[in-house]
């Protein structure tokens, strides 16, 4: 019985080197330009941003809509840091400034850090503000802290948008001319190993005490759960993450603007969530590549003309699949899987009883 | 000193039209405690509609189809998408509520192209009038009549009648009120059509001021009237009415200087963190306490 578990341990493993294997070929063959080229590197990034929320809102049982506004932080942290200081000037045209020597440069932050430490450093500005925004948010119950963070998020943007501040955000233009990847595979890596960060927490004792709080607050409590304590390291985590994920999605579009990161953004994450299955971390992932999959490419054809004569044309791809969603949304709550976890043991078994099941019905025949 | 009495005046008019919409808001949340993300995107629906109804027939018989078209529009989601969902944990309605709003954004978006949509000007509403020396639209000076008109009548019906009866006893507890033989389902979509109903009002004077119709254009109005009826106490109408006045009025002052014109709608949601944090019940609210 144990050696069968170590095997299907084996067996996951590979699955997982198998898919990594996949990628690096994908980046051999895929021009750069290749829709599924982009679909991977998006995918990826929307997993991480996917599990993160998750994180939050499927296993602490804290509805919170702040997500976009935390990769806001993340998407602005790392473009500022690493735009090179010869750019800047270009970047910055509406807001430059002159330093010590006299000389015009543009903006106010004159430091260009690597791009890992930039990264770094986008997942712990979002994780502070995060701190300092849980404080009075995750004092507030499901639907006040719903609409509360959601507020958050708007704030943020209106700030990063916000004159005043332009020396450091460029107000409402755009950031770009910092470095990206122009390859899948970091973005895998990256991703992948922040999801496995947020699984092994969730497989902790904080983990056993973020579901406790889920399942029940009042319980959890007199348990000896610290409330307050274990809400704010799921939030502020689960922002962390948010920000690297913010910060890849900066690199993902090349340049970066507060616009797009509305309440939009959040509720697409959201139904991410929930398509998956809520509280499910490989649910979050396979639900993140096929949404993105679906959006970009699978349903494209939708957006062509005379495909349904006077029905398809630019914009049906999205109904379509907004109605999907509802579908899913109405029908199929526990989405792709629950609250379970991937697993070559549990595929096996899942197929077992599938296979007995329909044995058993010839034998009544 | 005009460009106050400008921006006071826009600000007392955007609050009557926010105040349209936190009804619905309000009286949604009161019985069936689930915040509606669709149905800013109901006003914004009633918008587009009217404008699509214009160029088919008349103003005039266009303004009563489209009030048939949304008050439809409200009855329907609430039938198709709450309704299956009355024993699922709260959050799965309020997943559910985010799935509309997507879908009748893109559907909108479908239908329109993307374009922004130029909303019809209706006779006599649209004038230009003159008051205290600051030139507006008429809209401006009907806009808080009529919503403290609605408003009155509201409240009767929730007063006197019986159907009000139901709706207050439901709002105060749901399960009990079936007990006693209350029809729920009724009820229920009786406050859709009603908060529908003066959602469209609302659109209809918004778009009056403003004159353009995108998809996204109902997602913003629904926030702020959601945050006018928290703060004016969540399930109590006067309450989301003061507070929709008080938004429309601050917003407006905001726009009015160039700096910080960029923080009006940010200021809606700083507003709305104080007031949940210093007293999460709001202005009107009435206490409640969790039971194990």
């Amino acid at each position: 019985m144990k050696n069968k578990k170590i095997v299907y341990k084996a067996i996951d493993i590979a699955l997982i080197v198998v898919l990594f294997a996949l990628v690096f070929l994908a980046d051999q063959f895929l021009p750069s330009y290749d829709i599924k080229f982009k679909v991977l590197q998006k995918g990826a990034v929307f997993a991480l941003v996917a599990v993160s929320m998750n994180l939050l809102n499927g296993f602490t049982g804290l509805f919170s809509l702040g997500q976009a506004g935390f990769m806001l932080l993340g998407a602005y942290t790392y473009a500022i840091f690493t735009i090179p200081n010869e750019s800047r000037l270009a970047v910055y045209k509406y807001y430059t400034m002159t330093n010590a020597a006299g000389e015009e440069v543009g903006g106010l932050v004159q430091t260009v850090l690597p791009m890992g430490i930039a990264i770094i450093l986008a997942g712990v500005v979002a994780a502070v503000f995060a701190y300092f925004i849980g404080l009075p948010v995750l004092r507030l119950k499901s639907d006040y802290l719903a609409i509360a963070s959601l507020g958050f998020a708007e704030i943020l943007r209106a700030i990063c948008q916000w004159k005043g501040l332009g020396t450091l955000t460029n107000g409402s233009n755009q950031l770009r001319m910092y470095p990206y990847f122009n390859s899948i595979m970091p973005y895998f890596l990256i991703a992948g190993l922040c999801i496995a960060i947020i699984a092994l927490l969730i497989k902790s004792t904080y983990g056993r005490a973020f579901k406790a709080i889920r399942d029940d607050e009042i319980a959890a409590e007199a348990m000896g759960i610290n409330l307050a304590k274990h809400k704010m390291i799921s939030f502020v985590t689960s922002s962390f993450f948010a920000g690297v994920g913010g910060a890849l999605f900066a690199m993902y579009q090349n340049t970066i603007q507060a616009k797009p990161f509305t309440t939009t953004l959040t509720y697409e994450i959201l139904l991410i969530v929930v398509i998956g299955g809520i509280g499910s971390i490989s649910g979050s992932v396979f639900a993140s590549f096929l949404y993105i999959a679906c959006s970009e490419w699978w349903l494209r054809f939708l957006d062509t003309d005379g495909v349904i004569p006077g029905l398809t044309r630019n914009g049906f791809r999205l109904v379509v699949f907004s109605a999907a969603i509802m579908v899913i949304v109405l029908f199929f709550r526990r989405g792709i899987m629950g609250d379970k976890e991937f697993s070559t043991e549990r595929l096996v078994k899942g197929a077992k009883n599938l296979g007995s099941r329909f044995s058993k019905k010839k034998e009544v025949k | 000193m005009n460009l106050t009495i400008d921006h006071i005046l826009a600000g007392i008019s955007a609050g009557g039209q926010y105040a349209l919409i936190a009804i619905g808001y309000t009286m949604v949340y009161g019985i069936l405690r689930l915040i509606n993300f669709a149905h800013g995107d109901v006003f914004m629906a009633s918008g587009l509609i009217i404008v699509y109804l214009t160029t088919a027939m008349p103003l005039q018989y266009a303004i009563p189809v489209v009030v048939i078209a949304t008050v439809l529009l409200g009855f329907l989601i609430e039938r198709a998408a709450y309704k299956p969902l009355r024993q699922a944990p709260r959050m799965s309605v309020m997943i559910s509520a985010i799935g509309v709003s997507y879908l009748i954004q893109n559907l909108a978006l479908y239908i329109t192209g993307g374009l922004p949509q130029t909303y019809p000007s209706i006779p006599w509403v649209s004038d230009s009038v003159e008051i205290f020396g600051a030139i507006t639209k008429r809209v401006t000076v009907i806009t808080p009549i009529l919503t403290l008109i609605l408003v009155v009548l509201l409240v009767v019906l929730i007063r006197y009648t019986k159907i009000g009866m139901a709706m207050r006893a439901v709002s105060k507890d749901f399960e009990t009120s079936q007990l006693m033989g209350i029809k729920i389902n009724k009820v229920i979509s009786t406050t859709f059509i009603i908060g529908s109903f003066l959602a469209c009002i609302g659109s209809l004077l918004y778009f009056t001021s403003y004159q353009s119709v995108t998809p996204t254009s109902g997602a913003m109005p629904g926030l702020k009237a959601f945050v006018a009826a928290v703060f004016g106490g969540i399930g109590s109408i006067p309450g989301a009415v003061v507070g929709a006045f008080v938004i429309g009025i601050c917003e407006n002052i905001i726009k009015s200087s160039t700096d910080f014109s960029i923080f009006s709608d940010a200021f809606t949601f700083a507003l709305l963190i104080i007031v949940l944090c210093v007293k999460p019940t709001g202005l009107f609210g009435e206490k409640t306490t969790d039971k194990v």
